[in-house]
């Protein structure tokens, strides 16, 4: 199974080189959030206390929806998605490999916007990297494994662009509000070392037990 | 050729009083045939008549409401994902990705169907297809019947004991459909079961074993050896029940 | 409809028809006066939106597994009953919570979770409604998601403050305060009952129809 994932995200990785269409504007879609957080709440160029932890979460879920949308979009066009299910593969391993490709997006997402995040609201996010990277890596694999799940499901849906969203955000609360706290832990002068372990420690079960329902619901859901 | 064990070996497939609806509009209803390896089936009939859903079925990618479908004495709905190693599908979408070239798009189907040399695999597959000198140009600069060409070889890279084509004539010229008729006859010559749908009934003359015309998800007849199928459609459709 | 439904209905209603008497009859709390009387709708609302979640929830993962339409009319009927008594209890609880904490609507952990498990609710019946055919299964797989999320919610809004009266006031109010609690309670829970089992026998006729539609299509 692990194998037919690894050739779905290569194929996804040698598509997405040969145009960079949704790398660059996920990218920039992601920049343009914060700019616009920045207008928005920054005053006398100060940022509201933890502001900075807010912005690069909610920026990483923009982005990632968007990013969602257009992957499942382009598995729409000839229907390439229903090709995959037709393979002899385990049907999770085509969720786990579009997961994979989706985690590699968003990682590379993130890698952009931690220090053009620590950079324009003076935050110190890169004081503590080893968490900072357990937080991200932990809430982003969260978000992104419902989200293929939603996305993959509603790729026959009628109005599938405004309900991956309707349907995302509430799911992953539990991820923004670990991701935030936990961020934000961060960025106080003194680390709290429990705080930051007791929202990874969630994070880490969120992911299990939600990888865990996708790879279950997979199959079910995307076919009839 | 991957390992399939056995017992998912099949010598034909068969259909038994299939119905399928979609809330309250019956896509198919209480079709029945058998389709055997070395022969070709056709699915005849206007739009809406329940081919393509009749397909999907055998595709494994719907259930039925009604009826089964059976893969040798194996049930579709306890078949292994194994199964769909012996199944080779032409969409109406063709199922290939347009950013890739030919060569890259059998090579990642031949690889996750198995076949231990896949650029091997796709690259006698670009021969067979004729487009040997086109190999590394990407898909969407293709014209329809190109795209045709390599999406059918795409169907049929792991050799599938069962080929199921959704209107494979669309939209081809003379030769590329002369090439295709002359791949269908090699296929059933190697012993694989095609049934294809279509509503060419010219080129269909002469190629299929059995006709099996379908009208609103109603099987209204069936010919063994049929010839003449325009005469024969124009009487099917007229007919009012099942004969 | 069951031989239980009529009597049952009747009774609902006579029980509602009474709660505002009862209600008012229930002595004033010290502190809050009038307003306290809220709490007597708003406690078995909020309970009936946790039941319905949890039918919702139960009835979806029968039909992930099984594809058996009964369960899938059940799990519409009480996503619909979850978003009606979530917002009962949404409205009715800042309306308490403005005299009684100062203030309409405060972050705490009961509070925000509801809401959260609430909007989840509202997006199955988007979902149901705007997804186009097929859009059962989906709606399914999100509610089976809604309900692995109820304690990771919980637990990570839990980290703030938290106001909302511990749930432990209910066994030990006196009986003159617990009687018109347990009377709108059962009120409520038959109301729940009814209209449940009114909007299940909706989707049933619905089904009916279609297979009738469906057999009227094969005669012919």
């Amino acid at each position: 199974m692990m194998r037919v994932a690894w050739l779905i995200l290569r194929k996804d990785l040698t598509v997405e080189v040969r145009s960079m269409e949704i790398v660059y504007t996920t990218l920039f879609f992601a920049v343009s959030c914060v700019l616009v957080f920045a207008f928005a709440l920054v005053r006398e160029g100060r940022a509201p206390e933890d502001g900075a932890a807010g912005i690069l979460w909610i920026a990483v879920m923009f982005a990632g929806n968007l990013a969602l949308g257009r992957t499942f979009e382009r598995e729409r066009q000839s229907e390439t998605l229903r090709a995959l299910l037709l393979g002899p593969a385990p049907r999770p391993a085509v969720y786990v490999g579009k997961l994979l490709g989706i985690l590699a997006l968003l990682f590379g997402a993130e890698l952009l916007l931690v220090p053009l995040v620590a950079l324009l609201f003076q935050a110190r996010l890169l004081a503590h990297p080893f968490w900072l990277i357990a937080i991200l890596a932990t809430g982003t694999i969260g978000f992104a494994a419902v989200g293929t799940l939603f996305a993959a499901m509603l790729i026959r849906a009628r109005s599938r662009d405004v309900l991956l969203p309707v349907l995302l955000y509430p799911v992953t609360v539990p991820v923004i509000i670990a991701g935030v706290r936990g961020t934000a832990a961060l960025l106080q002068p003194e680390l709290d070392g429990g705080i930051v372990r007791f929202w990874v420690a969630l994070l880490v079960c969120f992911d299990v037990v939600f990888v865990t329902l996708a790879l279950w619901t997979f199959e079910p859901v995307m076919t009839d | 050729m991957t390992e399939i064990r056995p017992g998912l070996d099949f010598d034909h497939v068969t259909v038994h009083e299939v119905s399928r609806h979609f809330g309250r509009r019956r896509a198919v209803s209480r079709v029945s045939f058998v389709a055997a390896r070395g022969t070709i089936i056709g699915l005849l009939g206007p739009n809406g008549a329940g081919k393509s859903t009749l397909l999907a079925m055998l595709a494994t990618l719907l259930r039925p409401s009604a009826g089964s479908i059976q893969y040798g004495r194996l049930q579709a709905t306890d078949a292994p994902p194994e199964l769909r190693a012996r199944i080779g599908v032409l969409g109406h979408d063709l199922f290939l990705y347009p950013e890739l070239t030919a060569r890259e798009n059998l090579a990642f189907f031949a690889a996750l169907y198995g076949q231990h040399d896949a650029e091997q695999t796709a690259r006698a597959a670009l021969e067979r297809a004729g487009l040997a000198d086109r190999g590394d140009d990407p898909v969407a600069g293709f014209s329809r019947g190109m795209r045709q060409r390599v999406a059918l070889e795409r169907a049929l890279i792991h050799n599938p004991r069962l080929a199921l084509l959704d209107e494979p004539f669309t939209g081809l010229d003379e030769a590329s459909t002369m090439a295709l008729v002359s791949r269908l006859r090699g296929l059933r010559e190697s012993g694989a079961a095609i049934v294809l749908a279509t509503h060419d009934l010219d080129i269909a003359d002469g190629l299929l074993d059995e006709a099996i015309f379908l009208r609103e998800g109603r099987m209204v007849q069936s010919l063994s050896r049929p010839e003449g199928l325009r005469s024969a459609y124009r009487h099917a459709m007229t007919v009012q029940s099942r004969s | 409809m069951p031989k239980w439904f009529f009597p049952a209905a009747i009774v609902c209603g006579v029980l509602f028809a009474a709660s505002p008497f009862v209600v008012a009859n229930a002595p004033f709390e010290a502190d809050l006066g009038l307003v306290q009387k809220i709490f007597y709708y708003h406690m078995p609302s909020a309970w009936m939106f946790l039941i319905a979640s949890i039918v919702c929830g139960v009835a979806s993962v029968r039909f992930l597994a099984t594809g058996d339409y009964r369960h899938d009319r059940t799990a519409l009927a009480a996503g619909e009953l979850i978003v009606l008594f979530g917002l009962l209890t949404l409205v009715t609880g800042p309306l308490w919570a403005r005299r009684s904490w100062g203030t309409f609507w405060i972050w705490d952990a009961r509070t925000t979770a509801s809401l959260v498990s609430w909007m989840i609710a509202c997006a199955y019946l988007i979902l149901r409604r705007y997804g186009g055919p097929g859009s059962e299964k989906l709606a399914a797989g999100l509610a089976l998601f809604g309900m692995a999320n109820v304690p990771f919610i919980y637990i990570s809004v839990n980290y703030w403050r938290t106001i909302h009266p511990p749930t432990t006031v209910v066994p030990t109010l006196p009986f003159s305060l617990g009687f018109p609690l347990w009377f709108c309670v059962i009120s409520f829970l038959l109301l729940f009952v009814v209209l449940l089992k009114l909007r299940i026998r909706v989707e049933e006729q619905q089904a009916r129809v279609d297979a009738l539609y469906l057999a009227l299509d094969e005669r012919s």
